[in-house]
């Protein structure tokens, strides 16, 4: 097992700014009297991060994203499953770019 | 915020049993860390160190695609800040589960927090749950899938030939917006959530490394929301 010293220190910086990342938020906030208007900006932030992480990457896809994207809310909405969300997803964005494919050499 | 500060081995039981298939949709995902780690040469000690000690995959990713011998301290550092400075977000927004628990298991807790994880628990604490343990089984349990999923990927990603547009690959947005749903509280939430896509989608293309797009696109939709719903407040107690 090698371990390289450069290295080391490389993943050790990661690790201390990502828990610094971790920790900082809650350690800085516990600090702060949560006024009302703190409370409910913290009880929005869930919903907008993942938008925000989402919304990109279905911007930036195809018609295999959207497909994927919209297969995985509907049968999330559906069943509250969130493997059958996951599992929907995959298979609408696989069949979607397999179709397309296919429509594409079909009209070669 | 004042809490009752448990944290039971049943609670972090709870959160091992709510975490097991998100943890299988991260699979994918930690196997391209260890196929990109055994590219730029690390040994397996050093993708499990980098998955053990880090955990957060976007940021691996990144700093992977830095990497360099030696590697850039600076870049790397600077990479992973950008990235994961969103979860400085999300530690005051679990304050119900964390609040009154100190010690190992606040700080492990906090440790182990990652979107997926972050996400199960809010859902969990706005049914009621209030044991701290929660948040660790969830974080715990994704923890040992990383690092499982990221050694086989360094073993066995040069014979799965995991091309980027390997359908499989969807389980990464699809594992986000299956978490969405429930965080949904109904149309005050309609406005925030359109600001944050707004907001989001340029900015990314702008500024394509890190992510700062979910940084900047949640503090202004919070910040709107919180406005509002302060407004609407203010209105329905003068009216009184």
């Amino acid at each position: 097992m090698r371990l390289d010293p450069h290295t080391l220190v490389a993943i050790l910086i990661m690790a201390g700014v990502t828990f610094a990342c971790r920790a900082g938020g809650y350690w800085i906030l516990r600090r702060v009297p949560t006024g009302r208007w703190l409370r409910h900006f913290l009880g929005h932030l869930p919903g907008v991060i993942f938008v925000a992480y989402v919304a990109p990457v279905l911007a930036a896809g195809g018609p295999a994203d959207w497909a994927g994207g919209l297969a995985t809310l509907l049968a999330m909405r559906a069943s509250g499953n969130v493997a059958l969300g996951i599992g929907a997803g995959i298979a609408a964005f696989a069949l979607t770019g397999w179709g397309l494919s296919f429509w594409r050499g079909a009209l070669r | 915020m004042e809490g009752g500060g448990t944290f039971t081995p049943r609670g972090v039981r709870r959160g091992v049993r709510r975490s097991l298939v998100i943890a299988l949709g991260l699979a994918p995902f930690g196997m391209v860390v260890g196929v990109l780690a055994a590219g730029k040469g690390l040994s397996a000690l050093e993708t499990a160190l980098m998955s053990g000690l880090v955990f957060a995959g976007a940021s691996q990713i990144l700093a992977l695609e830095l990497w360099a011998h030696p590697p850039p301290l600076l870049s790397i550092a600077f990479a992973t800040f950008a990235v994961n400075l969103r979860m400085a977000l999300m530690g005051p927004v679990l304050s119900g589960l964390l609040a009154g628990i100190r010690g190992w298991r606040l700080w492990g807790s906090l440790f182990l927090l990652v979107d997926h994880g972050f996400a199960i628990a809010v859902t969990e604490s706005r049914r009621g749950e209030r044991d701290g343990g929660l948040l660790f089984g969830v974080g715990a349990t994704l923890w040992v899938f990383w690092l499982v999923s990221s050694l086989a990927g360094f073993w066995l990603g040069a014979l799965l030939d995991l091309r980027r547009d390997h359908p499989l690959f969807f389980a990464a947005p699809a594992a986000f917006i299956s978490l969405l749903v429930p965080l949904w509280r109904g149309r005050r939430d309609a406005l925030p959530w359109l600001i944050a896509a707004t907001v989001a989608v340029p900015l990314a293309r702008l500024l394509p490394r890190g992510a700062w797009h979910v940084v900047a696109g949640a503090v202004i939709a919070a910040a709107w929301g919180a406005t509002s719903d302060w407004h609407r407040e203010e209105r329905a107690e003068s009216g009184r």
